[in-house]
C-alpha cells in the first residue's frame, strides 16, 4: 500500500512533465500544420497536372507530378517580366526603408528629443491611414510626376507602407546595442559616425537584415496599389489579379506556388538572422 | 604635465542640479577616487571629463589645456566602463588595439603595445578569443588592457569593478594596484565601494548630493572627516555620533574631562571611531549599555548605547564582554572629531 503511494506521487510529476512536453510538441505540429497544408495543397494543385486539381475525393498524397501546368505557366507572357517587376520594386523598397528607417530608429533609440512619442504614433498612424482614399489623388499626381505605371513608383508606394515597420523595429535593435560600447569607440578615437559604423552597424547588422526582410514581404505581398497604380508593368501580383479569375485552375496554383515561394526562401536564408530579433541570439 | 582642474563644475538635469560648482585639482600620475554614494554625482563628473556629457556651466582642463568643447576622441584620455563595455564583435587583440588603430598606428607598434598591455593584464591566451568566450573577470581585464594600451595621459575608470564577484574584486583590486603604479597615469576612479577607494588612491573625494564634501589622503579622511556625512560613510563600522553636553569649555567622559573646541553652545557632537576606546573600570570610565556583543575572531564588535545615543564600538577580541553588560570606556582623545550640532562641520582638530 505504502509503496505504491509512493509511486503514484512519484510518478505524478514525471507525468506532469510528459504531458507538458506533449502539449508542447503539439503546440509546434499545431503551427507548422498553420503554415505548411496551404503551402503543400498549393503545391500539390500546381504540380498535380491538369486533372490533379479536380480530383475529388482529395487523397492528400502528390500522384501525377508533372512540371507541365508549371513550365507552362512560367512561359505565359508577361510572367517573368511581372516576376522581375515584381523583385524591382520589392528591392527598391528594401534599399530605401533601410536607407530611410535605420536612420530613423537610430535617431528614436539614442536621442531624446521634444515629440519623440508623438512622432513614434504618427509613423504607426501612417499605416493607418487606408490606401484605398489616396488611390485616386496618388494616380493623378503619378500620371503628373511621370511615375504611373513604372515600377519605381509602385517601390515608392511600398516603401511608404514598410518605412513605419523599419524605423520602429531598428529603434528596437539599436536599442540593443549597448550605449557603452558606442561611448567606448568615441573615447578611443571614434567620431560619432565612424563609432556608427565600426561598432554599432555591425552588432544590428542581424536586425536590419530581418528589417530588409519584412520589407521586402510587404512589397512582394502587396496587390492593392500596384494594381491601381500600373497598367502594363505589373508586379506579379497585380499581373495574377488579373489574370487569374479568368484561367483553369491548376494554372492559378501555378501562380500562387510562384507568389509564395520568393518569400519562403528569402526570409529561409535569413532565418538565422530573424532570431536576433527576439533577443535569442544565434551567436 | 597631465594634471586636471576641474573648475567650478556645474550639471543641471531640468531643475535637479547633479553638480553644484565642483572644483578638484588632481596631480600629474595620481589616483583620486570619487566616492560617494548611488545618484551624487560622481558618474556625471566623470563622464563629463570624458566628453560623455556636458557640463551647464565650468571648465575641465588637462595641462592647462581646456577640453570643454572637444570630442572625447581629442581629449586624450582612455577610460574603463562598468559594464567593460568590450566590443562583442571583435576578438580581445582587437579590442585591445582599437584605440591604437584608430591612432593609424603601424602594425608593429600595435603588436608591441598589444602585447605590452596583454602582459600586464595577464590576458596573452585569450588575445584570439571572443569576449563572448571571457568571464567577467576576464572581459574587465580585457577593457583595461584596451585602455592602458594607448599610454594615455588620463585614465577614468568607471565602477570598474563593481560587476565582478567579491573574491574576483579584491584580486582584481590588488592587480589593478600593481598596474597602475607601474604605468604612472594620472587616474581618476569613480566608486561607491569605501574599500576600494580606501585601497587604491592616493587622495580620495568624498562626493554627497553634488557636492565634494572634502579631499584628502585616504587615513586622513578616516580619522578627521570634515563632516558628518563623510564620517559617517566611510569605514565600517561608520563613526559614532554622540551629542554631549558642554560646561565651562569641557566635555565630560566618565571622570575625564575632554576639551571642547572654543566658541561652541551648550551642546557639541562627539565624533567617535569604533576602534578608539579602550575598557576602563566604571566610575572613571564613559558609560555604555551594551545590548549586543559579537565575537568576530579578529575582534569583539559592540552594539549599544551611550547617552541613549546608538553606539558601536570595537574592542580586542580578547576581551570578555556580553551582550547586556553596563561597561566603562576611555577615549582616545587624540581620535575624537568635534562637530557642530547644526551644520554638521567638524572642528579643526584641536591636539594635532
Amino acid at each position: 500500500m505504502s509503496r505504491e503511494t509512493m509511486s503514484t506521487i512519484k510518478a505524478s510529476p514525471a507525468s506532469f512533465a510528459s504531458s507538458r512536453r506533449w502539449l508542447l510538441w503539439s503546440g509546434i505540429a499545431a503551427l507548422c500544420a498553420w503554415v505548411l497544408v496551404p503551402i503543400y495543397l498549393v503545391a500539390l494543385g500546381a504540380l498535380g497536372g491538369r486533372q490533379g486539381v479536380y480530383i475529388w475525393p482529395k487523397t492528400g498524397l502528390p500522384t501525377g507530378i508533372s512540371l507541365e501546368p508549371f513550365i507552362l505557366f512560367l512561359k505565359t507572357e508577361g510572367v517573368v517580366q511581372s516576376f522581375l517587376n515584381s523583385f524591382g520594386a520589392a528591392g527598391i523598397t528594401v534599399a530605401l526603408s533601410i536607407l530611410l528607417g535605420a536612420p530613423a530608429g537610430y535617431a528614436l533609440a539614442r536621442y531624446d528629443f521634444r515629440g519623440k512619442d508623438s512622432y513614434r504614433l504618427l509613423v504607426l498612424l501612417t499605416r493607418a491611414f487606408p490606401l484605398a482614399i489616396l488611390a485616386l489623388p496618388l494616380t493623378v499626381s503619378f500620371i503628373r510626376l511621370g511615375l504611373y505605371d513604372t515600377i519605381i513608383g509602385v517601390g515608392l508606394i511600398h516603401t511608404v507602407l514598410a518605412l513605419p515597420f523599419a524605423a520602429l523595429v531598428t529603434q528596437g535593435i539599436f536599442l540593443g546595442v549597448p550605449k557603452e560600447l558606442e561611448e567606448a569607440a568615441w573615447v578611443f578615437g571614434c567620431t560619432r559616425v565612424q563609432a556608427f559604423f565600426k561598432v554599432v552597424a555591425p552588432l544590428a547588422l542581424p536586425g536590419i537584415v530581418a528589417t530588409a526582410v519584412f520589407a521586402f514581404v510587404i512589397s512582394w505581398n502587396e496587390v492593392f496599389a500596384a494594381s491601381v497604380l500600373t497598367v502594363r508593368n505589373r508586379t506579379l501580383t497585380a499581373y495574377l489579379l488579373t489574370v487569374l479569375s479568368e484561367s483553369p485552375m491548376h494554372y492559378r496554383f501555378a501562380g500562387g506556388l510562384v507568389l509564395i515561394l520568393p518569400s519562403v526562401v528569402f526570409i529561409f536564408a535569413v532565418r538565422r538572422y530573424l532570431f536576433a530579433i527576439w533577443g535569442i541570439s544565434s551567436k | 604635465m597631465a594634471n586636471i582642474v576641474i573648475d567650478r563644475i556645474r550639471k543641471s538635469f531640468g531643475a535637479f542640479q547633479a553638480l553644484k560648482e565642483v572644483s578638484l585639482t588632481i596631480n600629474d600620475g595620481e589616483f583620486v577616487s570619487l566616492l560617494g554614494p548611488s545618484g551624487c554625482g560622481k558618474t556625471t563628473l566623470l563622464r563629463i571629463i570624458a566628453g560623455l556629457e556636458t557640463s551647464t556651466s565650468g571648465d575641465v582642463r588637462i595641462g592647462d589645456r581646456s577640453i570643454i568643447g572637444l570630442a572625447p576622441k581629442d581629449r586624450g584620455l582612455a577610460m574603463v566602463f562598468q559594464n567593460y563595455a568590450v566590443f562583442p564583435h571583435m576578438t580581445v587583440y582587437e579590442n585591445v588595439a582599437f584605440g591604437l588603430r584608430m591612432q593609424k598606428a603601424d602594425d608593429t607598434r600595435v603588436k608591441a603595445q598589444v602585447e605590452k598591455a596583454a602582459g600586464l593584464l595577464h590576458i596573452e591566451p585569450y588575445l584570439d578569443r571572443y569576449p563572448n568566450k571571457l568571464s567577467g573577470g576576464q572581459r574587465q581585464r580585457v577593457a583595461v588592457a584596451r585602455a592602458l594600451a594607448v599610454q594615455p595621459k588620463v585614465l577614468l575608470m568607471d565602477e570598474p569593478l563593481s560587476n565582478l564577484d567579491a573574491l574576483l574584486r579584491l584580486e582584481m583590486r590588488t592587480e589593478l594596484k600593481t598596474v597602475l603604479q607601474s604605468a604612472g597615469t594620472t587616474t581618476i576612479y569613480v566608486t561607491h565601494d569605501q574599500t576600494e577607494a580606501m585601497g587604491l588612491s592616493d587622495r580620495i573625494a568624498v562626493m554627497h548630493n553634488g557636492v565634494v564634501e572634502q579631499v584628502g589622503h585616504p587615513v586622513e579622511i578616516y580619522n578627521h572627516p570634515a563632516t558628518r556625512f563623510v564620517g559617517g560613510f566611510i569605514g565600517n563600522p561608520p563613526m559614532n555620533f554622540i551629542k554631549v553636553p558642554v560646561s565651562n569649555g569641557q566635555v565630560a567622559a566618565g571622570e575625564e574631562q575632554l576639551a571642547a573646541p572654543k566658541d561652541v553652545g551648550n551642546e557639541i557632537v562627539l565624533g567617535l571611531r569604533g576602534e578608539a576606546v579602550e575598557l576602563a573600570p566604571l566610575p572613571q570610565g564613559l558609560e555604555m549599555k551594551v545590548r549586543v556583543a559579537e565575537p568576530m575572531g579578529s575582534h569583539l564588535l559592540l552594539t549599544g548605547s551611550i547617552h541613549d545615543q546608538p553606539v558601536r564600538v570595537i574592542l580586542p577580541a580578547s576581551e570578555t564582554v556580553k551582550s547586556g553588560d553596563t561597561i566603562g570606556l576611555k577615549l582616545d582623545s587624540k581620535r575624537i572629531t568635534w562637530l557642530s550640532p547644526e551644520s554638521g562641520k567638524s572642528f579643526p582638530a584641536l591636539l594635532a
